[in-house]
């Protein structure tokens, strides 16, 4: 049972980061019903976020890639 | 959780995501240009702006806008007057063919000041309104409507199982791991999971709220229950020929809710009043108490005050359920970053799509190379 993806996960690291980003995004959808002004600039960094990440995340690694590709040849 | 448990998640994340990702495409297509709405109406000229004025301050009395909205088209029954916060020099009309007919109503702007009718607000057959009922309902009425709130439904549970279904799929990989280097499943699988896990929340918030709104529904049920209950004896009173005043109304809505202004006011007849009333819909003037509304009912025949209460929490969920999905409730930075969250989706959607593809007709050639590697992590695969 210890073994368990799910536990596992649950208890690691696997989702630590989609809890924070779920927690800020969700933050930021709230933030705007609450008020305006301050609570409008806060929710538009808070759901920026999970854009910045994504967005980040999905072209990092071909930087990396391009320098390796380059390497090789 | 064991591997049947996961066999039996992946299981539902394929099923549940098969049935509804070509709906889901449909609506992420069709909801981009419906975030920007006003702003694409406003170039296109569909909308009406009122005038420059010498006098701004005073307003035409509202029984002037009844008398004016009906004289613009008729023959056609008077249903509703709306108010919008951002438009304070207009008034909004609705006019149906029957009091209670939905389909082919008109809409109309007058000037609040004047109450001079200043044009009709095309709806009907303009390129937003096919791409409004290619969203709403698939021009199915209540089926399509109920048909999409489903796939809607469908949606949150795929991204439920998707997220139990994160877990094994990321065993081995840091979060946020993207394997450019090798072939596009798995590269395509990366992005997957990368996109659909950090969009998760928002996703099924959106997608939980699409799904609930069903606006005529949640009112018809308010309707039955608790108005009839607020109207009590008064329920069957009969449309009055000449109905009382609708400015003192109006006036004595505001009177009964201080600190509430009203929102729009639904004629005795309509779907959303009873015979012999006006129900005048406050709504607060907060951020967040601007989305709740508050009926106050009013003796059509006398003017009286009739009773009002706060809405039942079915209905305060759906008014606050409708910003959550629109996205409008931020300004234009909030309507950009619902865009991309929707472009987002669709590359959820497609990249969801083709791996199932892949899986499903893997050829000799890639069958070595990739699909130990794509193929979900269960079925006593051998451990590597």
């Amino acid at each position: 049972m210890a073994a368990s993806p799910l536990r596992r996960g649950l208890l690691g690291r696997t989702y630590l980061m989609p809890l924070i980003i779920a927690v800020i995004s969700s933050a930021g959808l709230l933030f705007a019903l609450i008020g305006d002004g301050l609570w409008d600039y806060l929710s538009w960094l808070a759901l920026g976020f999970p854009v910045a990440i994504g967005l980040w995340f999905s072209n990092r690694r071909s930087r990396d890639q391009r320098r390796s590709t380059r390497g090789a040849v | 959780m064991t591997n049947k448990a996961l066999r039996q998640w992946s299981w539902v994340h394929k099923w549940t995501s098969l049935v509804c990702t070509l709906f889901l495409l449909l609506l992420c297509v069709t909801g981009l240009p419906l975030v920007f709405y006003h702003e694409i109406e406003h170039v296109l000229g569909n909308e009406v702006e009122a005038p420059e004025i010498e006098n701004p301050g005073v307003n035409a009395s509202l029984d002037t806008i009844v008398t004016n909205s009906k004289a613009h088209f008729p023959g056609k029954q008077l249903q509703y007057l709306s108010w919008d916060e951002e438009e304070p020099a207009l008034v909004y009309a609705g006019l149906g063919d029957e009091l209670d007919s939905e389909d082919g109503n008109r809409y109309l702007a007058l000037d609040a000041r004047t109450g001079e009718a200043l044009g009709e607000i095309p709806f009907q057959g303009t390129v937003m309104f096919y791409v409004y009922r290619l969203h709403v309902d698939i021009f199915a009425g209540l089926a399509g409507k109920l048909f999409l709130g489903f796939m809607g439904l469908l949606f949150v549970a795929s991204i439920v199982s998707g997220i139990v279904v994160y877990s094994p799929s990321m065993r081995k990989l840091d979060f946020g791991s993207v394997r450019h280097h090798r072939p596009r499943a798995v590269r395509w699988l990366d992005l997957h999971n990368l996109l659909g896990i950090v969009l998760a929340a928002w996703m099924i918030v959106v997608g939980g709220t699409g799904a609930s709104i069903r606006g005529r529904i949640w009112f018809s049920v308010w309707r039955n229950d608790q108005l009839t209950e607020m109207l009590g004896a008064h329920k069957d009173n009969p449309r009055p020929e000449t109905p009382a005043s609708l400015e003192t109304a109006i006036q004595t809505a505001r009177d009964k809710v201080p600190g509430m202004i009203p929102s729009f006011v639904a004629f005795p007849g309509t779907l959303y009043s009873s015979t012999g009333h006006y129900t005048v819909f406050m709504h607060g003037d907060t951020p967040l108490t601007s989305k709740l509304l508050q009926p106050v009912v009013i003796d059509a025949a006398t003017g009286d005050f009739t009773d009002t209460r706060e809405m039942p929490w079915y209905v305060t969920t759906l008014l606050i359920s409708q910003p959550l999905h629109f996205g409008d409730y931020g300004g234009m930075p909030l309507k950009i970053l619902w865009a991309i969250l929707d472009v987002i989706t669709i590359v959820v959607l497609v990249t969801g799509l083709y791996l199932w593809f892949r899986r499903r007709r893997p050829n000799a050639a890639n069958r070595f190379a990739d699909d130990a590697e794509i193929a979900p992590r269960y079925a006593g695969a051998p451990a590597e």
